[in-house]
């Protein structure tokens, strides 16, 4: 569904991309793990339309998309919840999951976002007693339920979600990845940004492993659990110490 | 205000709305319309000349940084003056008051019945501004922008609607004012320059983002303003709007009226 193909992507001087290829097959949910500064939120940027990348392609449903402005690929059906949440905090939750559904309600009016809000209420209950909150008001947990709420109003087929288990404690960050792993069988396609390895592993079908820039594993979730260099960068069995810059992992994309 | 809180651009022509308001009021009378037809005709025109003005200065620079979009609204003042010059004049002017009549004693003050329009209008106004803003969905869509301009861009809100709608409603605005205080004074082209001025330093004294405070701002400017011409000459009258906005600069950016934490956008 979604085709990244030898991306490349600078900030200034400083090459934050260097040729990343990924795929995302429809239905399924996949992650993209790695450390501090590996590029991850650069990569969602350049999908969604944030950012424009230097060389590269990226293709959704076999439509080459590169380089469209984000207001645009949001209506193509890829939704970006980016890092940090970035909810409209002076606006109700209400409000906010309205915004979220833009291009939908400018289309159906008020009549036809009602059934999404409701599908987003099922998914995280605690939005609807907060529904009259101001959502700058909310705690780390809801606000996090409310920026993938938010982009959900939009009717997205493909998520973009950047780190949600940020700052969360681990009962939250529970919570919120047993509701983004039943995505998909409402129709709604994961890509799915983590530091948090384990976690991420836990509900994806596959994952690719990103440092400084460049891909440096890919398989699927089941796999990479069992590779000994994940499991000694990521998921916290030292046997050979933190993962450092460039720490030469073999690159075995297919 | 809605401009510079959905585009972070300080309208420097705002002012000239308002004149263009009290001028297309003007060259509407002998058409014989109702006051109130001549008015929202007028207003409509003015909104309209705004988006318009969006369109041919402000979309071509939209990628400039807000500095230059703001002296691009400097040469825009300058512009619409000069046009103004050309279509209507140097002569002045005279609308009369909406309703004839000696003026009103309120509690031993007293006012002329076009300042009790006033008062109302403004009263409309900033009722009008918390609807929309709260209440309608083209008014959040606008304050969406102006909380999280990211995230607006994200939902697929598109800035470049946003700005023109900022600029129409903001211009349309401006025509109220400047229709509403014309029989007060007469119109003449180079009425804007004062009354930006003076919007533009009531809207700071109220810290740039809140519409009330921008009015209070202005009742205090235009008491200041009177205190000075009684207590010295008439000719200071014009001299306090520069002083209150220099002094409101150097010691409080922010406003007089605290808040002003948005101010970033
Ligand atoms: N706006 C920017 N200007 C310049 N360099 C940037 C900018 N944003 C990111 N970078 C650089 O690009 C590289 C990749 O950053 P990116 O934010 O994509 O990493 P990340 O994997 O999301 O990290 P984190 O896990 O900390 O969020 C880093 O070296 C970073 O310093
Ligand atoms: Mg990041």
């Amino acid at each position: 569904m979604l085709e990244v193909e030898t991306l490349s992507v600078a900030y200034g001087a400083i090459q934050a991309l260097r040729g990343v290829s990924l795929s995302v097959g429809e239905g399924s949910i996949v992650t993209l793990i790695g450390a501090n500064g590996a590029g991850k939120t650069t990569l969602l940027r350049t999908i969604s339309g944030l950012l424009r990348p230097g060389s590269g392609r990226i293709a959704f449903d076999g439509r080459e998309i590169t380089g469209r402005a984000a207001e645009d690929v949001v209506r193509l059906g890829i939704s970006h919840a980016p890092e940090g949440r970035q909810n409209f905090a002076a606006l109700t939750v209400r409000d906010n999951l309205l915004i979220g559904a833009y291009p939908v309600y400018r289309r159906h009016g008020k009549a036809g976002v009602q059934a999404d809000q409701e599908r987003v209420f099922a998914l995280f209950p605690v939005l609807r007693q907060r529904e009259r909150q101001m959502a700058g008001t909310l705690s780390g947990g809801e606000q996090q339920m409310l920026a993938i709420g938010r982009i959900l109003m939009a009717r997205p087929r493909l998520v973009l979600l950047d780190e949600p288990s940020m700052g969360l404690a681990p009962l939250v960050v529970r919570e919120i990845l047993k509701q983004i792993r039943r995505l998909p069988e409402a129709g709604t396609t994961v890509l799915l940004v983590e530091q948090n390895a384990r976690s991420a592993l836990a509900i994806a079908d596959r994952g690719y492993v990103i440092e400084t820039g460049r891909v440096v594993l890919a398989g699927s979730a089941d796999e990479l659990k069992r590779d000994p260099r994940v499991q000694a960068a990521y998921l916290g069995r030292a046997t050979k110490g933190p993962p450092s810059k460039g720490s030469g992992l073999a690159i075995t994309q297919e | 205000m809605t401009i510079y809180n959905v585009t972070g651009i300080i309208n420097f022509a705002q002012g000239e709305f308002a004149m263009l308001g009290a001028m297309v009021l003007v060259s509407l009378e002998p058409l014989g319309l109702p006051l109130p037809v001549g008015v929202a005709v007028a207003v409509a025109a003015v909104a309209l000349m705004g988006g318009l003005v969006e369109r041919l200065t402000i979309h071509p620079a939209r990628r400039a940084s807000p500095v230059t979009l703001i002296i691009i609204t400097i040469g825009v003042d300058i512009s619409i003056r000069g046009l103004a010059l050309l279509v209507w004049g140097t002569d002045p002017y005279a609308i009369s008051p909406f309703t004839a009549g000696p003026p009103l004693r309120v509690a031993g003050a007293i006012i002329t019945r076009q300042g009790v329009w006033i008062l109302g209008t403004t009263a409309l106004v900033l009722a009008f501004l918390y609807v929309f803003f709260e209440h309608t969905y083209p008014g959040k869509t606008l304050r969406a922008c102006a909380i999280n301009p990211l995230s607006a861009r994200l939902s697929g809100i598109r800035p470049d609607r946003m700005s023109l709608l900022a600029f129409a409603l903001s211009a349309g605005l401006g025509a109220v004012a400047g229709i509403v205080i014309a029989p007060l004074t007469l119109v003449s082209y180079d009425i804007g320059l004062g009354l930006g001025l003076r919007g533009f330093v009531a809207a700071i004294m109220g810290g740039l983002v809140n519409p009330a405070g921008a009015v209070v701002g202005a009742l205090l400017l235009a008491v200041l303003e009177n205190l000075a011409a009684g207590l010295f000459r008439a000719a200071y009258k014009e001299t306090v709007a520069f002083l209150v906005l220099f002094l409101i600069l150097f010691f409080r950016p922010h406003g007089i009226f605290g808040g002003g934490a948005r101010g970033g956008l």
